[in-house]
C-alpha cells in the first residue's frame, strides 16, 4: 500500500506525457500540410535569431516595461521547472526533497531564487490580468478577441498565478512540519518568501499539515500536467513554437517576395518557347486558396502566434478602421488548420469540406486593405509574417479567379499595354528630359 | 542639360557611370517629374556620367506582384531584365524604393544582378565623399523638418540613417514623428492601394500619417518616394495646410541647396 502514491504518480505523468505527445505529433502533421520549402540554409544566422529573437526577447524590448514583465514570466516559468524536475523524482522514488543531500547548503540557496521568482510570477501575472481585462488596452478589447481566445489568455494568467501560489504554500507547510521533529521533513534552512507565510499556519496540527502538504504538491505537479496538455490547444503553445519559429524564420530583406517558379517558368517559355521542356506540367495551382497551398513555415507561424496583437496596431489599415487585421489573418489561419486537422482524425485523410481558407476564414475586403508595409512582420516577437499569407491569398483571388477591383484590372492592363500602371504613352516616358 | 538613353550611350562606344532608373511615377507624374529633374540636376553638376532607359524603361512589375498578379510581374521583369542585360548595366541608382526593392531584391533570382542603390544611399555617399558642397546658409538651415520613412526603404530594406544623413547635411533641425523609423506608419499608397480606392474605414491612412506629421511642427516634410509624397501632399492639402508645410523629396531639397 506503501507504493500505492508513487504508481499513482507514475500513471498521472505517463499518461500526461502520452496525451502531450500525441497532440504534439498531431500539430506536427498538421504544419507539414503545408508545401515543403528548405529554411536550412546559414545555420549560424538561424542560431542568431533563435538566441536574440526567441531567448533574448529581442522585439519585446520595445517597450522595455512590458518585456521585463513578460521576461520575468518566461525565465520564471522555465526555471521553476527545474523544481519540477526533483518533484517528478520525488513522486516517482517516494522521496521527499531528494536533491537535499546532495546540494546541502545550495540547495537553500536554489528554492529561494525559486521562491523569488514565483512570487515574481505571481505579481506579474495579476498585474497582466488587470491589463487585459480593466484597463481597456485596445488590442485587448479588439473583436478579434471575442469568445475562446480572450478566456484562453485569462484561463493561463489564472492557472500560472495558482501553481505559483501552491509552490509557495507548499513550501511553507513544509518548513512548519520541519520543526515538528518528522523525520520525512527535513530542516532545510527559511525559505525568504514562505517563511513570511509560515507562522500563520502554526495552529494546525501535524496530520493535517501533511495532509495540506500533499493536497498543494499533487495539485501543483498535476496543475504542471494539465498546464503541459493545455498547451497545444492554446495561444501559450508559443512558448515552445517561438523557437523554431526564430529559427526557420526568413533572412531575406522583408521587401523580397516569395517567387513563383512556375509562373517565371511560364513566361519563360512563351517568350522562348525554345527553352520549354515538352513535358512541362502546368502548376495544380496559383497562390494559396487553402492552408495546403502555404509554406509549412506559415503554418508553423500560425501555431506560433500568442495572439497579443502587436501587428494589428502597427497596421495603417486597421489604425484606420479597416477590416483587416493580421492577427485575426494567423488565428483564422490555425482555426482552419485545426478543423483540418480535425477532418483528417475522423476521416484518416483529408475529406473535402467545401470550405477553404479564402472565403470562409479571411474575406477578399481584409486582403484587400493590405498595403504590404511589413509593420506586422516587423512588429511580430516571435517571427512571424501575416503579411506572406496575405499575398498568398491575394495570388489566388487574381489568379485563379480573375477576382480585382475594377481600378486594379485598369492598373494591370496600363502596365501591359504602356508599360506603366497609368494610361500614359510609352512613348512619354521620357518626356521630362526635354524640360530639365 | 542633355540627360541620355543608354541607346546613345552605346551609339556613341560610352559607358556610363549609373543608371539613373526613373520609375513610373518619376515619368509620368507631374509632381514626381520635380523630383526626377532635382536628382538628375545633382548628378549632373556633381558631374556623373549617367543615362537613362528612356522609353526602354518600364514598370518592375512591383504593384502588379503585390496585388497578386505574378504574370504580370513575371513579363515586366523578363522585359526590364533582357534591356537591363543586353546593356551590360552593372549599377543602378533609383529615386523610386518600389523600384529600388524589386530591382535589387527580386530580380537577382530572375536573372537580373545589379548593384542596386537608392537615391537617399547615393546621395550620402556623395556628400561624405565632398562631392555635394552645401551652400552656406541655404534655405533650409535650421528649419524644422520632419522625415516620413519610405516602408520600402524602411522596414523592407532597413534603410533608416541614409535619408536622415543626408537631411544634416543641410543643418536642419531634424524631428521625428511619434511612429518612425522601424516603427514608421505607412502612407497608404503601397500593395498597388496607390491605383484603387481605400477599403471601407473611419479615415485615409494618408491623412492619419499627415495628422502625425502636422503634429511635430515641422514646416518641410521630407519623402525619398514618388508615392509617400503624392500622398502626404493631397493630406497636407486635405488639411489645408499647402500653405504653411511643404511635402519635398531629399533630392529636391539638396538640388535647392548645392553650391
Amino acid at each position: 500500500m506503501a507504493l500505492l502514491p508513487q504508481i499513482l504518480f507514475l500513471v498521472l505523468t505517463l499518461v500526461s506525457v502520452w496525451l502531450f505527445s500525441k497532440k504534439a505529433i498531431e500539430i506536427k502533421r498538421n504544419i507539414f500540410l503545408g508545401k515543403p520549402e528548405d529554411l536550412n540554409n546559414h545555420p549560424q544566422e538561424r542560431w542568431r535569431n533563435l538566441f536574440l529573437l526567441a531567448l533574448g526577447q529581442k522585439k519585446m524590448f520595445k517597450n522595455p516595461l512590458v518585456a521585463v514583465m513578460h521576461l520575468v514570466v518566461y525565465a520564471g516559468f522555465i526555471i521553476i521547472n527545474i523544481e519540477v524536475l526533483e518533484i517528478v523524482l520525488d513522486g516517482l522514488l517516494g522521496t521527499h526533497r531528494l536533491f537535499l543531500p546532495f546540494l546541502g547548503v545550495a540547495y537553500g540557496w536554489l528554492i529561494n531564487a525559486f521562491e523569488v521568482l514565483a512570487f515574481l510570477v505571481l505579481v506579474v501575472c495579476v498585474i497582466f490580468l488587470v491589463r487585459r481585462n480593466l484597463i481597456k488596452l485596445k488590442r485587448f478589447v479588439s473583436k478579434d478577441l471575442n469568445g475562446w481566445p480572450r478566456s484562453d489568455a485569462n484561463y493561463i494568467l489564472i492557472t500560472e498565478i495558482i501553481l505559483m501560489a501552491l509552490f509557495l504554500k507548499m513550501n511553507a507547510i513544509d518548513q512548519v512540519l520541519q520543526t515538528r521533529g518528522l523525520e520525512h521533513y527535513r530542516p532545510t534552512g527559511a525559505f525568504i518568501i514562505s517563511s513570511q507565510y509560515a507562522p500563520i499556519l502554526q495552529g494546525f496540527s501535524t496530520e493535517a499539515l501533511v495532509i495540506f502538504e500533499r493536497i498543494c504538491w499533487w495539485l501543483h505537479i498535476a496543475g504542471i500536467f494539465a498546464f503541459l496538455n493545455y498547451l497545444p490547444y492554446s495561444k501559450h503553445l508559443h512558448i515552445m513554437l517561438a523557437f523554431p519559429n526564430a529559427y526557420f524564420a526568413r533572412l531575406e530583406p522583408q521587401g523580397k517576395m516569395h517567387n513563383m517558379v512556375s509562373v517565371q517558368n511560364e513566361v519563360l517559355y512563351a517568350m522562348q518557347p525554345e527553352l520549354a521542356p515538352t513535358d512541362a506540367a502546368p502548376p495544380a495551382r496559383f497562390g494559396a486558396k487553402d492552408i495546403f497551398d502555404l509554406s509549412w513555415k506559415n503554418l508553423l507561424d500560425a501555431y506560433s502566434c500568442t495572439e497579443c496583437g502587436r501587428c494589428t496596431s502597427a497596421c495603417p489599415a486597421n489604425i484606420t478602421g479597416k477590416l483587416l487585421s493580421p492577427r485575426k489573418i494567423m488565428m483564422a489561419t490555425r482555426d482552419r488548420l485545426e478543423a483540418v486537422g480535425k477532418n483528417i482524425n475522423t476521416n484518416q485523410s483529408f475529406i473535402d469540406d467545401v470550405k477553404s481558407l479564402l472565403h470562409d476564414y479571411i474575406s477578399v475586403e481584409e486582403l484587400r486593405a493590405c498595403t504590404t508595409c511589413n509593420a506586422c512582420v516587423e512588429a511580430c516577437p516571435v517571427s512571424i509574417s501575416p503579411l506572406e499569407i496575405i499575398v498568398e491569398l491575394r495570388r489566388s483571388l487574381i489568379m485563379e479567379e480573375s477576382n480585382a477591383p475594377q481600378e486594379w484590372n485598369g492598373t494591370f492592363s496600363n502596365i501591359e499595354n504602356n508599360f506603366a500602371p497609368w494610361k500614359f504613352s510609352p512613348d512619354d516616358r521620357d518626356q521630362w528630359t526635354a524640360e530639365a | 542639360m542633355k540627360v541620355r538613353t543608354m541607346a546613345e550611350m552605346m551609339q556613341s562606344g560610352e559607358t556610363p557611370e549609373i543608371l539613373f532608373w526613373v520609375g513610373c511615377a518619376g515619368s509620368f507624374d507631374q509632381r514626381a517629374q520635380k523630383i526626377t529633374k532635382a536628382f538628375a540636376s545633382i548628378l549632373d553638376k556633381v558631374g556623373i556620367n549617367f543615362a537613362i532607359l528612356g522609353k526602354e524603361e518600364a514598370c518592375t512589375g512591383d504593384p502588379a506582384r503585390r496585388a497578386g498578379n505574378e504574370f504580370l510581374f513575371q513579363m515586366m521583369a523578363y522585359q526590364n531584365i533582357q534591356i537591363l542585360n543586353g546593356y551590360g548595366i552593372k549599377k543602378i541608382v533609383t529615386t523610386c524604393p518600389h523600384c529600388f526593392n524589386t530591382l535589387k531584391n527580386e530580380y537577382p533570382e530572375l536573372g537580373g544582378t545589379y548593384e542596386v542603390l537608392h537615391h537617399a544611399s547615393f546621395l550620402q555617399q556623395l556628400i561624405d565623399e565632398g562631392k555635394i558642397k552645401i551652400k552656406e546658409g541655404g534655405d533650409f538651415k535650421g528649419k524644422k523638418i520632419s522625415y516620413h520613412d519610405s516602408c520600402y526603404l524602411g522596414r523592407a530594406n532597413n534603410i533608416y540613417e541614409a535619408p536622415r544623413k543626408v537631411l544634416e547635411a543641410l543643418d536642419v533641425a531634424l524631428v521625428e514623428m511619434k511612429r518612425c523609423k522601424s516603427n514608421g506608419l505607412c502612407c497608404g499608397a503601397g500593395g498597388a492601394q496607390m491605383f484603387k480606392e481605400d477599403e471601407p474605414g473611419d479615415k485615409r491612412i494618408n491623412i492619419e500619417r499627415t495628422d502625425e506629421a502636422l503634429a511635430t511642427g515641422a514646416s518641410v516634410i521630407a519623402a525619398a518616394c514618388p508615392f509617400c509624397n503624392t500622398m502626404m501632399t493631397d493630406g497636407v492639402k486635405n488639411r489645408e495646410q499647402e500653405n504653411q508645410v511643404a511635402v519635398l523629396d531629399i533630392a529636391e531639397l539638396i538640388a535647392a541647396s548645392m553650391e
